[in-house]
């Protein structure tokens, strides 16, 4: 199908785009990456009368280091983060979790803010976010504001984003020595939304982990975390009877929704696997 | 009605300056406007891969992307890469390793497989089976295609070598 009729408009500020988000209210769509919005207008699931393309903004691009954080600005592009020895230094959860993420073509336009803004529980950079504990900076017409990962996601495709802010970075702790992560989902295909995935990291104290983050993706309205089964792992070594008794926990703790093809079931069963995958590779 | 927009793009080579409708993504103003019927529409949802064109050097999807969102730019179709040359070993591959038949998948195909061979010349089998994995072929089961892609990394090796 095609897309209805719409205006389009390609700023070259924030502020403007904030001014036009404020003028248009919902009959405005932020377009970044488009590699789910164009799908949704090509659809018509979705009819604005107005377009505002954000990827002339130059000060939404680019990834450096500020400080102890990573600032990966909101026009960044899937392929970018793949391709950058400053993420891989500093954050090489999100290189590994890259090539995840749906084919070359749409790397190469899908942005790291359009996938953090539209918030889908089975994609990789919000469960990413979450596991490494990082910031979403928003601004609007009162400024700009940082918000956790944590408190970012709120329900299916809903974050604390205003109707009238955009995101413009996303921020990410350095990886410190000794910093372990993983990355582990099961999709139909590779490239897939996973069926279920998990992001995880810890700290290593000899070989015990700590402040252990499990994000997972596909089980939830949001990227989940087993809050539970992190406190439990807290200062143990991932050995095999620690492996059986997260698993154990982590299947008590979930509560997954089901898809089209899989039951509540079959995604606790698959969780456990990759968490027992994961914790395998942590003590290795 | 929404206003046209003016685009000023180069598509194979060639500079085009025309008016556009918002609405219209990149591979209807190839093959509409343009003529360049290469480049095809399966799903125009970003699944199947046969609209993939190169923009500004790098492959994207034609369907999910504006065609004013190509304005300042440059565009690459099968067509301006079949005459360039740049990719005639791909296509010869093609040929030898019967990885076409109907033809439909076949620019795209060709598209993805240039930007693997140049970007990944080191990719192993299992490699190259990923990255076409996004782009969908009704007749050949991949395995040619696979084979053809892995001819030409195998190629392009000894020649550099
Ligand atoms: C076939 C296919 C397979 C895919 N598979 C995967 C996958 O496996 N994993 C995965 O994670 N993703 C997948 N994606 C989605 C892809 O990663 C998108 O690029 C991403 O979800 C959206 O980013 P975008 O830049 O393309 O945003 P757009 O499509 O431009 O925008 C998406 C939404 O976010 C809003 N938005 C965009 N940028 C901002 C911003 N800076 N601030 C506020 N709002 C904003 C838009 O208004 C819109 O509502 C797939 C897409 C396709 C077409
Ligand atoms: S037509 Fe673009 S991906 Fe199918
Ligand atoms: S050759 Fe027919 S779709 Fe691929």
């Amino acid at each position: 199908m095609k897309a209805a009729a719409f205006d389009y408009v390609k700023p070259d500020t924030v502020d403007q785009v904030i001014a036009l988000l404020q003028t248009h209210g919902d009959d405005a769509r932020v377009l970044a990456g488009g590699q789910t919005l164009m799908a949704t207008l090509n659809m018509r699931l979705s009819e604005p009368l107005m377009v505002i393309d954000i990827t002339g903004i130059a000060a939404l691009r680019g990834i450096e280091r500020r400080g102890d954080v990573l600032r990966i600005g909101a026009l960044a592009t899937h392929t970018q983060i793949e391709e950058s020895a400053l993420v891989k230094q500093h954050a090489p959860l999100l290189t590994e979790a890259a090539p995840h993420i749906a084919h070359r073509a749409i790397r190469n336009s899908g942005t790291w803010g359009g996938s953090i803004a539209y918030a889908d529980p089975a994609a990789e950079w919000p469960a990413c976010l979450l596991a490494l504990g990082g910031t979403v900076v928003v601004q609007g017409p009162r400024g700009e504001r940082r918000i956790a990962a944590d408190d970012f996601y709120l329900g299916l495709y809903t974050t604390a984003l205003a109707p009238d802010e955009i995101v413009i970075a996303g921020e990410i702790p350095l990886a410190r020595p000794g910093q372990w992560h993983g990355l582990s989902e099961l999709a139909r295909r590779h490239g897939d939304y996973a069926i279920v995935g998990l992001a995880a990291s810890a700290q290593r104290q000899g070989a015990a982990l700590s402040g252990v983050r499990l994000a997972f993706m596909g089980v939830a309205t949001t990227p989940w975390r087993a809050r539970r089964t992190e406190q439990l792992l807290e200062g143990k070594v991932p050995d095999a009877a620690t492996q059986a008794m997260a698993v154990a926990s982590l299947r008590a703790e979930i509560d997954p929704l089901p898809d089209l093809t899989n039951t509540p079931e079959t995604k606790r069963h698959l969780a456990g696997v990759l968490l027992q995958r994961l914790l395998a590779s942590a003590h290795a | 009605m929404a206003d046209l927009h003016p685009l000023h793009v180069t598509v194979n080579g060639q500079a085009h300056r025309c008016s556009i409708a918002p609405r219209t993504h990149l591979v209807d103003f190839l093959r509409e406007d343009l003529g360049l019927k290469g480049s095809h529409l399966g799903c125009e949802h970003g699944v199947c891969g046969a609209c993939t064109v190169e923009l500004n050097g790098q492959i994207v999807r034609g369907c999910l992307t504006l065609a004013v969102q190509a304005d300042g730019g440059s565009v690459q179709t099968i067509e301006g890469l079949s005459q360039s040359g740049v990719i005639r070993d791909l296509q010869q591959a093609f040929v030898a390793r019967n990885a076409l038949q109907c033809g439909f998948c076949t620019s795209g195909m060709l598209m993805a497989a240039k930007e693997l061979v140049e970007t990944r010349p080191e990719a192993t089998r299992a490699e190259v089976r990923e990255w076409i994995s996004g782009n969908y072929c009704r007749c050949t089961g991949y395995h040619a295609i696979v084979d053809a892609i892995c001819d030409v990394l195998r190629q392009r090796k000894e020649t550099q070598a």
